[in-house]
């Protein structure tokens, strides 16, 4: 297929259905809006980010919601265009077979949609600090791991500064699952069979409403084979390719760590699972299906994941935009037989690791030993600690259990908080008087 | 724009909490408060210790276990726990730092339990882990092995196994695989 693109004919009739969203008020929209050039300017001038491999869909979305000037971050490092993403990233040619998936994507959309600009960054997101992620207005994401969804929303929410209100970054997340409703040990033997209908949107005001963190319990851990079935009477290909992975790389390369990026790595864990497979008479271990097993992926389906990216990046549109009401705030797809979705408000967790307890500063004596500070807070009316364990993400300052624990961070009680802390840094304080955690910053006067 | 900070302000209002200041610094992370607390309502008991070859570094410590009842009577088994950033959503990993004879537990040190792997939930904390590790040693499970030649000898022959269980501790070899004394 050839690399041409079409260009609309009349470029400013694109955005003639926008603009009449826009421009005047709707039976939704909020009473104090101001709908006309006033918002299509802020819409035009938002700059959004987008995280994790967004894919083609967001990015063709949000190009077309009428954002202009739009960065990606994606981690996928070694993450270019194979044969097999074709049938549905549509934003990709044959021609472009091997390329930076960011870029091709950046220069197939600027190239069709005439105005707007897309900063792709090839890296982490954790790569990136707080001065980075400020600069934006609101962060769309479409990462594939919880543990870089935990990083961005701890991120963000620590970024709150009271004193900024541009510190305050709308989250709007989407996912898509492969886990069917009632995901019991049975159905780990059918791992293989298990394609993404299923996804969610959610929108995250930092500190305001409830945080990925205060839904942690929501999402399902992946499915995993007991290692005993893996290590003994495998059944299916994905057992011995488990086993290859888990078991015998142990055992016959210890002192190589395992990545699942290094073709090398993939390749030695595919002929080991192989050889097993042959052992134990199973077929259908393939390069591919090691590939799945060891990454955990899940099988795309182009509608869920279209679905999904358009009310994400709906959301972005009405939050920067106002001229609807955002979705409060969690929206479910089940896509499996037909199609169903439920919208419910999830609700903060009072006891949230992350938004629910933000630090509260408290003014502390420098001098003053952790010894008479732990005492201090059993009597102040703000805390009433009486066995604290407390530190910073560095130190363990004082632990009360277990005994070695204890004995070890004992010293420390002597100690002023001047030779423990820096002025401004935040602890947290745990007691087993109360089901929540504290976090203060302790400024020294 | 929405008016989220509006919201914020009143929300904050409400609270009547003062507002932050300071520059920020490297904050406490969700998975060490957590351990923090897990490890606060431990129930440690007399047959176990734990130890911290950092003690400013608690996602990493080692847990020695010593029965005091059951086949395993007089032996001091060290595990190693590693708890990664995404804990809870992710389970300890557990490693038995010493080569022994147990069915669920082979010679590399894995350890089979459900609650490490299949059944693991973010509601379970760490003493859920010990009690289970505990209960390895009280109850060696045959059905669900790892080490299938110790299982084999549990089914098959519960007093050989014993026998075999008590050479091993003692440092010596079961079917000619040697293994290391971990008597008290």
């Amino acid at each position: 297929m050839a690399t041409s693109v079409a260009v609309p004919l009349n470029e400013k009739g694109r955005w003639n259905h926008l603009y009449k969203v826009l421009s005047k008020p709707g039976p939704f929209s909020d009473e104090d809006w101001v709908p006309g050039e006033e918002t299509i300017n802020a819409l035009e001038s938002s700059k959004i980010l987008g995280a994790g491999g967004l894919g083609c869909e967001i990015l063709k979305n949000l190009a077309l919601s009428g954002f202009k000037d739009i960065h990606v971050i994606d981690m996928g490092i070694a993450d270019t265009i194979d044969i097999s993403n074709l049938n549905r990233q549509f934003l990709f040619r044959q021609a472009d077979i091997g390329k930076p998936k960011a870029e091709v994507a950046a220069a197939f959309v600027e190239k069709r949609v005439k105005g707007v600009k897309i900063t792709p960054y090839v890296g982490k997101i954790q790569d990136k600090d707080e001065d980075y992620y400020m600069q934006f207005k609101i962060v769309i994401c479409g990462l594939d791991s919880i543990e870089a969804r935990r990083w961005i929303n701890s991120t963000l929410i620590g970024m709150v500064d009271l004193e900024n209100p541009e510190s305050l970054k709308p989250l709007v997340d989407g996912g898509t699952e492969g886990r069917p409703p009632h995901s019991n040990y049975l159905n780990i033997q059918k791992l293989i069979v298990y394609t993404g209908f299923k996804g969610q949107a959610r929108v995250i005001l930092p500190t305001l409403s409830s945080c990925i963190e205060c839904q942690l319990d929501m999402h399902a851990p992946r499915p995993a084979v007991p290692l005993c079935t893996i290590a003994t009477i495998p059944r299916q290909p994905q057992h011995c390719i488990e086993w290859a992975h888990q078991i015998a790389w142990q055992e016959k390369r210890k002192d190589d760590t395992f990545d699942s990026d290094d073709m090398e790595h993939i390749s030695w864990v595919y002929n080991t699972a192989l050889e097993r497979a042959q052992q134990f008479h199973i077929h259908g271990v393939t390069f591919q299906m090691t590939q799945g097993v060891v990454k955990n992926i899940i099988p795309a389906i182009a509608s869920t994941n279209a679905v999904i990216a358009a009310s994400t990046t709906s959301e972005v549109l009405k939050i920067a935009t106002s001229c609807n009401p955002y979705l409060e705030n969690y929206m479910m797809y089940a896509g499996e037989e037909g199609v169903y979705t439920y919208t419910f408000e999830a609700e903060k967790k009072a006891d949230c690791p992350v938004c629910g307890n933000l630090a509260r500063n408290m003014d502390v004596d420098p001098n003053m030993t952790l010894g008479d500070f732990i005492d201090s807070l059993g009597e102040k009316a703000e805390a009433q600690l009486k066995k604290p364990s407390m530190r910073t993400e560095e130190k363990t300052l004082y632990q009360r259990f277990p005994p070695q624990l204890e004995e070890h961070t004992r010293p420390n009680l002597v100690l002023k908080l001047s030779e423990l802390l820096e002025n401004g840094q935040e602890i947290a304080v745990s007691d087993p008087a109360y089901t929540i955690d504290f976090r203060f910053r302790l400024h020294f006067r | 724009m929405l008016k989220i900070w509006s919201m914020k302000q009143q929300q904050q209002q409400a609270e009547n909490a003062e507002g932050a200041a300071g520059k920020k610094k490297k904050k406490v992370t969700a998975a060490q408060l957590r351990v923090q607390r897990d490890l606060q309502e431990l129930t440690l008991g007399e047959t176990m210790k734990m130890s911290f070859p950092n003690p400013d570094d608690i996602l990493n410590f080692t847990l020695t276990i010593e029965p005091d009842e059951g086949m395993y009577k007089g032996g001091v088994f060290n595990f190693s726990f590693t708890v990664n950033q995404n804990f809870p959503h992710d389970p300890p990993k557990v490693k038995c730092t010493q080569k022994i004879y147990h069915p669920n537990i082979d010679l590399e040190g894995n350890v089979c339990l459900n609650i490490l792997r299949e059944d693991w939930k973010p509601v379970l904390n760490l003493n859920a882990v010990i009690v289970g590790m505990q209960f390895l040693f009280l109850e060696p499970n045959a059905s669900d092995p790892l080490n299938k030649e110790a299982a084999d000898d549990l089914r098959l022959n519960r007093d050989a196994f014993k026998r075999n269980v008590r050479t091993s501790m003692a440092g010596g070899s079961v079917r000619n695989v040697s293994f290391e004394r971990v008597l008290r």
